[in-house]
């Protein structure tokens, strides 16, 4: 019997007409066809000889690589922190912003006695020292006086609290530096020039090559912590069944203050790499990074740390290049404005096509990091 | 017939006249026009406030903007017997938001006769919906989006609302003055503008597109960044891509600075000339060593011997004053205007007040129209006339060529064109 009926169910439900999916069909189509039109405009236009060049266009793609390596370094503490205590810490931006701006008194210091110009790398190490510190102190007081007392609670309730503790570290900073946009020293010639190593010199300059290297590094000292090591297995176990965690022994507050810490860690080295690509902070800093990253953490698949990192890249990449090589290929004059535009408007595209995220978010009782 | 209806027309006369005495207890008689009037009974201060952007990015604007208001309220003096106060600052936060926010405050306030703002011609759209529905004045220092005020050929702004003057120039004048200079005197014919959305930017990228294309120059890209944008490579990407000879990009410093910080990045960009205007002409911006020789387009300030006609202060003098009690040089280029729009509305108060006893009746239609009747009025700004639509300015725009990193003054007064041509 239930062979028989088996295919007329089917196919009334593949009949069935249904508006949204019908909307959503065609939002996928249009957009593939957009997207490709505009790219093969903008190939014929590179073709023409119009438009940017190989070398402005590269240039641009190594920029884009850069700034999203570091939307994916913040993105790690949002993932991690989502993963761990399932809300979203919107106070991780101003982590991030706390790091830069605590690093700019180390870098004037330094650049002020001439070692940021004699010794460019170890000064580099002490700023990111101390950027990683202060993002780190800040995490983990932000952990025990604001989240820690709502364990428990609703999520609503700590992601309201994140959006108060983040004007609330703000306006600290503001209070403590002022408003103006302060200015870290420039990059060392030695970094700003080409990179070079042994002799051939790579059309990349040293800056750049540090930031997407510095995030390289993280990222693989990130995975190996989380997923070889004690502490690490303890944040997944947390982050699997915290009860059960707490059942078998391992101190639920200590692994959270933990994830805490590590995130905060990720975003003062971001914020060293914003002082070496951007140079300008002032106490709104992390606001736009931080939504940006966000953006990129629930791009790669929310909870998933390889994810968080290529949503980060992506995320860069689609608001970088995607402007000029979809929209200046659909010949649109002045897209650049639209960059914000184009990053979100590609948020909801992958979302559409991928629910999940790029690599797929990690919940609850679902398999994990 | 006819004599009982002019009977009846004498009675209802006389009757409105008792009324009209019982009301002003037997002085001297006012009466409100359709704007309704603001009465300052005996001992109380007159009421104007200062609107101005005094946190945030743009405070370098907005801060000398209030002093000046201070300074000039306090070399006026009292005005038929009574102080004029302008009460805790008020901040247009430099946004449609703040602007509207503020003058919400304003209005809910009856005793205000007068505002002085906002600085920056986004929160004055914000604002002049509120303050011109309740029948205030308001004269800005230093907004000069053209759309608040008119095409200065007859035709209302987008944004004009009655009630609204200003000091400042209208952006036309300067978009002409920058346009002039980059094709005349630079021989320069490929531009790229940026904006970033705000009244003021887009409004002066606009005028300069329209003159430099009257003039047979070629606008090669207009686009915009976003406030609070950081990375600029994509934007300068695109700009290189244009091939332009000059940048011209009247924006507020923060994005400014990253523009030019990051313009060193993307290839192309090497030779281009760069040009900015009033609200990049300041300390922060000046010192970064990428600004050094970009051109900057501004209303002229060589004021020093000009004298304010109801104060008898000259430029120099205001300087000095304002050096003495703060210790710092003025932010920005505006306090001549501001210290001008206060002594105009504090004039025009003195003029229309009708004194009632020890009251003070103001008449608001009646002040709106003495501030618009104002012609060869001397300020520190040089001869102040308004037009129907509220500008008052003096509009003489200068461009300078910032040489001179260690001394912004000595950049300043380093002038290589100015608008109108005499």
């Amino acid at each position: 019997m239930s062979t028989e009926l088996a295919p007329e169910v089917a196919k009334t439900r593949r009949f069935k007409f249904n508006w949204v999916d019908s909307f959503l069909w065609f939002v996928r189509v249009a957009a593939i066809i957009a997207i490709t039109v505009g790219i093969v405009g903008s190939f014929q236009n590179f073709a023409a000889g119009e438009g940017p060049s190989a070398v402005a266009w590269r240039d641009l793609i190594i920029s884009s690589i850069s700034t999203g390596s570091m939307y994916g370094l913040i993105a790690l503490g949002y993932s991690m922190v989502y993963g761990v205590l399932g809300f979203i810490n919107f106070a991780h931006g101003e982590v991030f912003m706390s790091g830069t701006m605590v690093g700019l008194i180390s870098a004037t210091l330094l650049f002020n006695n001439g070692f940021w110009e004699s010794n460019p790398i170890i000064s580099i190490i002490v700023v990111l020292l101390v950027a990683m510190i202060t993002s780190t102190l800040v995490a983990i007081v932000i952990e025990r006086v604001a989240y820690r007392p709502l364990r428990g609670a609703p999520r609503l309730i700590p992601l309201i609290t994140s959006i108060g503790v983040s004007f609330f570290v703000q306006y600290t900073f503001a209070g403590l530096f002022g408003v103006a946009i302060r200015q870290y020293p420039p990059s060392p010639p030695r970094l700003a020039a080409d990179l070079t190593i042994f002799g051939t010199t790579f059309p990349i300059s040293g800056t750049r090559s540090l930031v997407i290297g510095v995030a390289l590094v993280s990222m693989i000292g990130l995975w190996y912590f989380v997923t070889k090591t004690k502490t690490g297995s303890a944040m997944r176990a947390v982050a699997e069944d915290k009860e059960i965690a707490g059942l078998m022994g391992i101190d639920v507050d200590k692994t959270i203050v933990t994830t805490f810490a590590v995130g905060g860690a990720m975003a003062g080295v971001a914020g060293l790499m914003w002082a070496l690509l951007f140079r300008g902070v002032d106490f709104l800093t992390g606001f736009l990074p931080g939504i940006k990253a966000f953006t990129a953490a629930v791009l790669g698949g929310i909870g998933n740390l390889p994810g968080a990192m290529l949503g980060g890249v992506v995320l860069g990449l689609f608001e970088g290049v995607g402007p000029l090589l979809v929209l200046g290929g659909l010949g649109i004059p002045g897209v650049s404005q639209l960059k914000d535009a184009v990053a979100f408007a590609a948020l909801v595209l992958v979302l559409i096509f991928r629910p999940t995220g790029l690599l797929g978010e990690r919940l609850g009782s679902e398999d994990r990091v | 017939m006819k004599n009982k209806r002019s009977l009846r027309f004498l009675a209802v006369l006389g009757v409105f006249s008792l009324v009209a005495a019982a009301c002003g207890d037997g002085g001297v008689e006012f009466e409100a026009g359709e704007l309704g009037a603001v009465t300052v009974e005996a001992g109380e201060d007159i009421q104007i406030r200062s609107l101005n952007a005094i946190s945030g990015e743009v405070a370098f604007l907005g801060i000398p903007n209030e002093r000046a208001v201070r300074m000039a309220v306090d070399d006026y003096g009292q005005i038929h017997g009574h102080d004029v106060s302008v009460g805790t600052g008020l901040d247009d936060l430099c946004s449609a938001e703040g602007g509207q926010q503020a003058a919400q405050t304003i209005v809910s306030d009856d005793e205000v006769v007068g505002v002085i703002g906002t600085s920056c011609s986004g929160a004055a759209e914000g604002a002049m919906p509120l303050i011109s529905e309740d029948g205030l004045v308001m004269i800005s220092a230093s907004n000069t989006a053209p759309n608040l005020t008119s095409d200065l050929e007859g035709t209302a702004g987008s944004s004009y609302f009655e009630g609204y003057y200003r000091t400042a120039h209208n952006d036309l004048f300067q978009g002409q003055a920058a346009a002039n200079f980059v094709y005349n005197n630079l021989n320069l014919t490929q531009v790229a503008l940026i904006h970033d959305g705000d009244p003021y930017t887009n409004g002066l990228t606009t005028a300069f597109e329209n003159a430099f294309e009257e003039l047979g120059g070629t606008i090669v890209l207009h686009t915009a960044v976003a406030r609070e944008q950081t990375d600029m490579v994509p934007v300068l990407t695109e700009v290189a891509a244009e091939g332009p000879e000059l940048i011209f990009m009247p924006i507020f410093p923060a994005e400014a600075t990253f523009l030019v910080q990051q313009a060193g990045d993307v290839e192309g960009l090497e030779n281009v000339e760069w040009m900015g205007a009033d609200g990049i002409s300041v300390e922060n911006f000046m010192n970064l060593p990428e600004s050094e020789n970009m051109y900057f387009s501004g209303p002229d300030t060589q004021f020093a011997s000009n004298t304010n006609e109801s104060t008898d202060l000259s430029g120099d003098q205001f300087l000095a004053d304002y050096e003495s009690e703060f210790g710092e040089a003025p932010s920005a280029d505006f306090w001549g205007h501001a210290y001008d729009a206060t002594t105009m509305l504090l004039e025009a108060i003195e003029e229309v007040g009708v004194v009632d006893g020890d009251v003070l009746h103001i008449d608001r239609l009646a002040l709106r129209e003495a501030l618009t009747a104002i012609t060869g009025y001397s300020g520190l700004i040089g001869e102040i006339s308004c037009d129907e639509f509220g500008d008052c300015g003096s509009s003489v725009i200068s461009i300078f060529q910032h040489n001179n990193l260690a001394d912004h003054q000595a950049s300043k007064a380093n002038i290589l064109y100015t608008y109108p041509e005499s």
